[in-house]
């Protein structure tokens, strides 16, 4: 055991997909830690602004805050969920993955196009924030034009990767190889979009023998189905503000005055909310729903509660998903008033009711299974619930009309919602996910330290609901969050928001300490060499596709 | 029951939250302790799975319905077209600084501010001296951004950008602009 060599790892042993994978996985969370640094920053710049790096620069600050979702949800989250997805997928589904070399393209994308966008704010610093509302995006009076060109360049990258990731996904699940062999597409589709549960449900109700006693594709490979629809339209969406907004900026570049005013900022951002909720309230909803029900079944070894349901409230959330945009424009007083009611609050109360499915489903199927044994994955997969548990009624709460007008672009969004969600709901589920796959992807490779995982989990932990609780507060006491604020308001939250920041920061510390200890050096660099076994598949004949060929 | 101001409102809000945060912390931490034990404990409550999904319900929808009769500014808002402001104020913003006057309200004046941008998209926020916000709403060029309010308390009142317009943005803060009167020593 020691820094160089790990515990018991060795990358030589590993084929091409656990090696495609654990890449992404390792580009992740160093994003992850780049992410957590830049709001360690930012939290402590609302504490005292003269310190160094911001140093009091609203330029600077601004800055960080433009990249530092664009790292955290793309650099690392994608990555992470990428990464797992297109492992899982081949695993469930007892296929090889379409291509290793297209989840090669994938990492690297994303890896690079986070980077450019990085880049693009600490050289220039471009700051139009995530949001990019028409027309600052293309506000050259304030930021250069070459950091523009950068960072959209670089968000495109993200896309172009997060395209080929669905390609990828879509591929494996529709080649009819192996198990599949003679299904037909049909078949598959009907199975993706949980109609088949739809349909045995319905016969149940009717005293019909069930449409589909074994559904064509597994519970969870139905959410990855699900959720990537959204990761599609959510990457064509940005890909196509990407290109607005490149296309004035280099317009601006070659001498030319286009004027921004011929798009409408309010039809803009509707356009825009339309696509990027498709993240917040699609994709991450669908994707933590199915996650939380593989883990279930993993953790217990038994089959999930009220599948069937499970599967018909998966389809009930990606249309729901479709219609929520409203809810951040509930303070666009030119919003007509009857999207704000239906979009903005009734249709995204529905969220409240596939959420707290999921959640009951999840906690029945462990209950059921008692007594558990309070594994890593286990503790981490019950914080993940809480989180969810916390945010997701945050959420309904701040989408009413009443609410909003004091709640809008407050802390309270950022900090007891977004932050809560992505930090203790998502992040807790992920880590749940890779203690799950930890000794599939490395061949049962030692943990180097129980005692690190179980420091790392409590900080990540309390870190991040304090974190978010403080904000959430100041944010009841009227503190703005895309504000940087110099006179000391609202420091006492401040304070404890940071220190619970800081805690986050020392977790992930732990966290990558102990699983360089694990890995050791060498196997980390020996991830990124090429495999010498190229299988991809996992726990299956490495060859389906030759054994359907001969039937 | 009527929340007069915000103030009011966001009192109840963070009493009524903090109760379901500690209350869903509480249930996890129990279940968590519940799934490793060999003796399997009873469960306090038995929940019908159809009970558990009406409550889903009752809770989104009541929400709102309760919001609706609760917090004055909602139907106001809804109606606004259809409602004559006792005064109307012209807000003009451009080049991250405001354009406007004094606003000298009284007490229970149904007011109208109508802002417009000609280059970004902004917020108009109103503050209180201590920081709290009393309302707001976004200012996007090309559309319609107007906001009717009663003001049911009395003060000197801030106006700030509540959305980022760039980092020059941050600058945009108007003290003391809003003043209203018409309360009586107590401040009612």
């Amino acid at each position: 055991m020691s820094l160089m060599k790990g515990t018991n790892f060795d990358a030589s042993t590993l084929t091409a997909l656990q090696k495609v994978t654990l890449r992404a996985v390792v580009m992740s969370f160093l994003f992850y830690g780049l992410a957590a640094l830049e709001g360690t920053l930012m939290r402590v710049a609302l504490v005292n602004p003269a310190i160094p790096p911001i140093e009091g620069h609203a330029s600077h600050f601004f800055s960080i805050m433009t990249v530092h979702p664009i790292i955290g949800i793309f650099g690392s989250t994608y990555q992470l969920v990428f990464a797992a997805f297109m492992f899982l997928i081949p695993y469930l589904t007892k296929k090889p993955l379409y291509s290793v070399g297209l989840a090669n393209f994938v990492w690297i994308m994303i890896t690079v196009g986070s980077a450019l966008a990085w880049i693009a704010a600490f050289i220039w610093s471009y700051a139009p924030l995530y949001t990019l509302y028409w027309p600052l995006p293309a506000d050259t009076t304030q930021f250069n034009v070459i950091g523009g060109i950068v960072f959209i360049v670089g968000v495109a990258l993200i896309m172009i990767g997060t395209l080929g990731f669905i390609y990828n996904i879509y591929a494996t699940i529709f080649a009819k190889v192996g198990v599949h062999a003679n299904k037909t597409s049909k078949e598959l589709f009907i199975s993706g979009f949980g109609i088949d549960g739809l349909l045995n449900l319905k016969n149940k109700l009717t005293g019909k023998p069930p449409y589909s006693k074994e559904p064509a594709l597994s519970l969870p490979v139905v959410a990855i189905f699900r959720g990537t629809v959204d990761t599609f339209l959510d990457a064509l969406v940005i890909l196509g503000a990407g290109i607005l907004v490149l296309v004035y900026l280099l317009a601006d570049a070659s001498g030319a005055s286009w004027d921004v005013h011929a798009v409408d900022a309010l039809l803009y951002k509707n356009f825009f909310w339309w696509g990027l909720d498709l993240v917040a309230d699609g994709l991450v909803l669908i994707y933590v729903a199915g996650s939380w029900y593989l883990l279930a079944t993993l953790i217990t070894g038994q089959k999930l509660f009220m599948e069937n349901v499970a599967r018909a409230a998966l389809l009930l959330e990606l249309f729901v998903s479709w219609m929520v945009w409203s809810h951040h424009l509930l303070a666009d007083q030119g919003q007509p008033e009857m999207m704000k009611l239906i979009s903005g609050e009734m249709v995204t109360m529905f969220e409240l009711l596939t959420q707290g499915l999921a959640l009951f489903i999840t906690l029945m199927t462990l209950w059921k299974a008692r007594p558990l044994k309070m594994t890593m994955e286990l503790k981490y997969l019950l914080a993940g619930l809480l989180g969810f548990g916390l945010a997701v009624p945050a959420a309904i709460i701040q989408a009413d009309m009443g609410m909003n007008r004091i709640l809008h672009n407050t802390q309270w969004i950022i900090g007891a919602h977004v932050h809560i969600a992505l930090l203790t709901g998502l992040y807790m589920t992920l880590y749940s996910v890779v203690y799950v796959l930890w000794p599939l992807l490395t061949n049962n490779t030692k943990i180097f330290s129980m005692k690190m995982s179980n420091m790392h989990f409590w900080l990540h932990l309390i870190g991040s609901l304090g974190m978010g609780a403080f904000m959430g507060m100041a944010g009841l006491d009227g503190m703005l969050r895309r504000h940087f604020y110099m006179d000391g308001e609202f420091q006492t939250f401040m304070i404890l928001a940071a220190i619970a920041a800081v805690m986050m920061l020392v977790g992930w510390l732990i966290f990558l300490i102990n699983i360089i200890m694990s890995v050791g050096l060498k196997g980390l660099i020996g991830i990124f060499l090429p495999a010498q076994d190229d299988t991809a598949t996992f726990g299956i004949d490495p060859q389906p596709s030759v054994v359907a060929q001969k039937k | 029951m009527t929340f007069e101001t915000s103030v009011e409102l966001l009192k109840f809000h963070n009493v009524a939250y903090t109760v379901y945060a500690m209350m869903i912390i509480s249930v996890i931490a129990w279940f968590a302790y519940n799934l490793t034990l060999t003796e399997q404990a009873k469960p306090i409550v038995r929940i019908p799975f159809y009970l558990y999904i009406g409550f889903l319900v009752a809770m989104g929808v009541g929400h709102h319905i309760f919001t609706y009769n609760t917090i004055p500014w909602v139907s106001e808002d809804i109606m606004r077209h259809n409602i004559t402001p006792d005064k109307t104020f012209q807000i003009k913003i451009a080049n991250h600084k405001f354009d406007m006057e004094k606003m000298e309200i009284k007490k229970g004046e149904k007011v109208l501010f109508d802002a417009h941008s000609s280059d970004l998209v902004y917020g108009f926020g109103l503050f209180r001296q201590d920081g709290s916000m009393i309302s707001q709403m976004q200012v996007n060029p090309g559309s319609k951004n107007d906001l009717l309010w009663t003001f049911n308390e009395c003060g000197e009142f801030d106006v700030r950008s509540t959305e980022y317009a760039g980092p020059a943005g941050n600058d945009m803060f108007v003290k003391k602009i809003v003043v209203v009167t018409g309360c009586d020593k107590k401040g009612v």
